[in-house]
């Protein structure tokens, strides 16, 4: 039984500061099968690769690679056994080719120098057998994301991997990369290569994996098998209990435009123009969803909008009044609020308390303020009012924000930025990162606040996310919108199609 | 975060000094003194009179006020190494309007100097700050090329221009008598205290005192205070959130410069009454050592200043009675901050790799 398991880990424990992030957990995966861990953020599926790959050392337990036991090993122990890791973040060198990228830190040498045939010849010879269809000479600093991901894959192919090891691979993949990236792992698969691979969607477990391991609260609430299994039977071993995957939303009853914008240009980071004429119009009452591969433009038409990036052309207008470059503060208090992208870069003051961070944005109006003084009973009192009103956790206001879980940051900004009962609202990416449960919660939230009569722009690279609960989408395609969906009548291959800069 | 590690921080100052304590050991040893009784002499000079207590008072007062104003722009994540010309600026327009308002009652006199001089120091502040919130240009560069035209411009100033008639000394005259602040002795000795008449302590101390105090008002109390830790914590959220960061940079800076700019009520108001060329040598930079030292906080302020005043008093005596040259309290105290701010960054590692291990427990791989 022993001889056929790629890896058996049985026991293992891993426990930080404030968490028990691995509790007594038994991995199985056969040999040649595709094994997917599926959870929570905060589930433990990261911390247990890590400690099979060598990068975490677990308090207890034991760990067996290709029937060999391990204990204390490095990832180069892990690499020797066969075992290859590719991670969430890409480590490749842009001015790099493939090829050279490939086999950095195991060049074949002539001499003192690097053996340039050889190394292309290894790196076309994996790519043609697996159906990577890369060229080794092309600089990766050209390459689209999902090619970028082959060649981490091609590299530890190219140490000899037998296991291969993939974090949330599809995170940041098109609908159609994604299939792309299946077929590749099936023919890894066929020819006899074990894959792990970790992932929180759900669809992509049913339609690619043989055996499913659900964690939460960093114990193993099931092993099945895919094809015997559902998303729903799969969620309520997540979660623990039954959760709502389709949002119930009633029909939209769109109103006057609140959000306009006409014409609109900006440039990004680099000086280059990554908004090039966006128009688009978000009456109260309804959502509209932006859909796009990420950098697309997405990031920098929400930071226009809400005052943080200067358009170069172009006017957005809120409730009739321009607010085109105008200060974020003016934007706020022109109605709108904004669920930002990067919710600890953007959205919080990790070192504030949560009582700190629900009064950001409001702490100079009255009754937190007064004659410029922190009005203290008001503001605990705010905190106290939301977090009751909202679950959030832990319910101490006066705990730091960086010791809350990801899903409740969130859940906090969530509540801050609809507690003003804005005309307007800026949801972008509200729910990544974030586990099940907060995404239930931003989405009730945000059907509610259309509901109540607000304007929601979302901006999602979760094409579930967008069709689920948009009444109207638009698809941002290199700086512009080239194409716009009734919500509940497009398909995802139809987005998906848009989102590369194919026709609708 | 655990507990252990935020006592952990607490502690470190503590353990630092005790530890440049050693190193200082160590150096007296090599020269051949007994370390103990060098100690000994160091702290009968700082603790063994009431006239060293005196001193050492004395010499924390200015202390405080350049700790203060370096801890609160570190607040707002601002570096002010302009310390040393915001404070001659203050001084120097303290003495000028003490001279120039001669006639005002003491009640009108003094609070009116004490305002000047903190506007002094603010006014300083004013243009690092600006060209920091308008163009990005760094405050650390723009603040030490101010202490180089206060120093100079300071001095050309009052030997050109302001300096006492008659006289060969860089010096102002002597500001107007109501403008000058008590010396504390004769009140230590209605009280029972026998400190001597000519101890230079003086009222200052308790302006220092309400600095601290203010300083940590502002901080924790008012709407700004709260908008000042919002930038200095991650100036990009507060932007998010509507603040004005570019206004909080120039208002921290301003303050910041103030409480350098209120050395002048110690040098000018209460001790020399009058501005001398070249007064302070050091007296900023030193606030960034205390500021450092106690931790960006204004009690930290106060305790740093107090321990820097102990060393610096009971340096003369050790200069005095053994053959240590009174360098060594100026090992000692650097040795003191290069093991702080190493203490502070193991921490603060410590700390981000706790918080990345509960993070990444949590799934929170970005």
């Amino acid at each position: 039984m022993a001889a056929d398991l790629a890896i058996e880990m049985r026991g293992v424990t891993k426990r930080y500061p404030r968490v028990l992030a691995n509790d007594r957990v038994d991995l199985e995966v056969r040999a040649g099968e595709i094994h997917a861990i599926v959870g929570e953020n905060g589930a433990g599926k990261s911390t247990l690769v890590k400690a099979l790959y060598g990068l975490v050392a677990p308090d207890a337990g034991t760990i067996r690679i290709a029937g060999r036991e391990v204990s204390r090993h490095r990832p180069s122990d892990a690499i020797r056994l066969g075992v290859g890791m590719v991670h969430q973040h890409f480590m490749l060198v842009d001015t790099l080719t493939v090829a050279e990228n490939v086999v950095l830190g195991l060049e074949p040498r002539r001499g003192a120098l690097l053996d340039r045939p050889a190394a292309r010849r290894a790196v076309q010879g994996l790519s043609s057998e697996y159906g990577l269809d890369l060229d080794p000479d092309e600089r990766v600093e050209n390459l689209s994301v999902g090619l970028e991901q082959r060649v981490e894959i091609l590299k530890v192919l190219y140490r000899g991997a037998r296991i291969l090891i993939l974090d949330e691979p599809t995170a940041v993949l098109t609908p159609r990369e994604a299939r792309e990236l299946f077929a590749i792992l099936r023919a890894l698969c066929d020819a006899g290569r074990t894959i792990v691979f970790i992932t929180h969607k759900l669809d992509e477990v049913i339609r690619l994996a043989d055996r499913v391991t659900v964690m939460r609260d960093g114990r193993v609430t099931g092993v099945v098998q895919a094809r015997e299994t559902t998303e729903a039977e799969l969620a309520h071993m997540m979660v623990g209990r039954e959760v709502l995957l389709r949002v119930d939303r009633g029909r939209s009853r769109p109103a006057e435009p609140v959000l306009e914008v006409r014409g609109l240009r900006a440039e990004g980071r680099k000086g280059v123009e990554v908004v090039r004429g966006v128009d688009l119009t978000v009456r109260a009452g309804e959502i509209v969803g932006i859909a796009g591969v990420q950098g697309n433009g997405q990031t920098e038409l929400v930071e226009v909008v809400a005052g943080l990036r200067r358009a170069s052309a172009g006017r957005v207008t809120l409730a009739g009044r321009d607010v085109t470059n105008r200060r974020p503060g003016e934007v706020r208090r022109a109605g709108a609020a904004h669920i930002p992208e990067d919710r600890q870069a953007r959205g919080l003051v990790l070192e504030f308390t949560v009582e700190e961070n629900l009064v950001l944005g409001r702490h100079r109006d009255a009754p937190y303020s007064r004659r410029g003084l922190v009005a203290r009973e008001a503001v605990r009192g705010r905190a106290v009012a939301l977090i009751r009103k909202h679950d959030l956790r832990p319910g101490d206001p006066a705990v730091l924000t960086a010791d809350l879980s990801g899903g409740n940051q969130q859940k906090l900004i969530v509540a801050r930025e609809l507690s003003g009962r804005p005309s307007l609202l800026v949801a972008s990416q509200p729910t990544r990162g974030v586990d099940i449960g907060a995404v239930e919660f931003v989405h009730r939230s945000l059907v509610a606040m259309r509901d109540a009569g607000a304007a929601v722009l979302l901006v999602s690279a979760e094409l579930s996310e967008i069709m689920s609960l948009s009444d109207r989408i638009g698809v941002m395609y290199r700086g512009a919108i080239v194409a716009w969906f009734p919500g509940g009548a497009v398909t995802e291959e139809e987005l998906g199609a848009c989102m590369t800069g194919g026709a609708p | 975060m655990s507990r252990w590690l935020r006592l952990a921080a607490l502690i470190s100052p503590l353990v630092a000094v005790a530890a440049s304590f050693l190193v200082g050991a160590l150096v007296v040893a090599t020269i051949g003194e007994s370390p103990a009784r060098v100690y000994a002499i160091l702290f009968r000079g700082a603790f063994g009179s009431v006239d060293g207590l005196g001193l050492v008072l004395f010499n924390a007062t200015p202390l405080i006020f350049t700790g203060l104003a370096v801890a609160f722009a570190f607040r707002a994540g601002l570096f002010n190494i302009g310390g040393e010309g915001q404070l001659y600026a203050g001084s120097l327009l303290c003495a000028w309007a003490g001279i120039a308002l001669a006639g005002l009652p003491a009640v009108v006199l003094v609070p009116a100097l004490i305002a000047v001089a903190a506007a002094g120091g603010a006014l300083w502040a004013l243009l690092p700050g600006y060209l920091k919130a308008r163009f990005g240009v760094h405050e650390v560069i723009n603040t030490i090329m101010m202490n180089f035209i206060a120093i100079g411009l300071s001095s050309y100033l009052v030997i050109h221009v302001l300096r006492e008639p008659g006289q060969m000394t860089p010096q102002t005259a002597e500001i107007a008598a109501a403008g000058c602040l008590p010396r504390l002795a004769r009140a230590a000795q209605l009280c029972g205290i026998p400190l001597p008449h000519a101890n230079p302590l003086n009222l200052s101390l308790v302006v220092a005192l309400a600095a601290v105090w203010v300083a940590w008002f502002i901080l924790h109390r008012t709407t700004l205070g709260y908008e000042i830790r919002a930038v200095g914590h991650n100036a990009r959220a507060a932007e998010c959130a509507g603040i004005n960061v570019r206004r909080t940079v120039v208002v921290t800076m301003m303050i910041s410069g103030a409480f350098a700019g209120l050395v002048a009520v110690n040098e000018v108001m209460g001790f020399r009454h009058r501005f001398l060329d070249n007064f302070s040598s050091g007296l900023g930079f030193m606030g960034i050592a205390v500021a450092l030292l106690g931790r960006n906080t204004p009690l930290g302020v106060l305790l740093a200043a107090l321990l820097f005043g102990v060393l610096n008093t009971g340096a003369l005596e050790v200069d005095v009675f053994t053959r240590v040259p009174r360098e060594l309290i100026q090992v000692i105290q650097s040795v003191t901050i290069i093991l702080v701010v190493v203490g502070n960054e193991v921490l603060s590692r410590r700390l981000r790799a706790a918080h990345a291990a509960v993070a990444g427990a949590a799934g929170e791989g970005r």
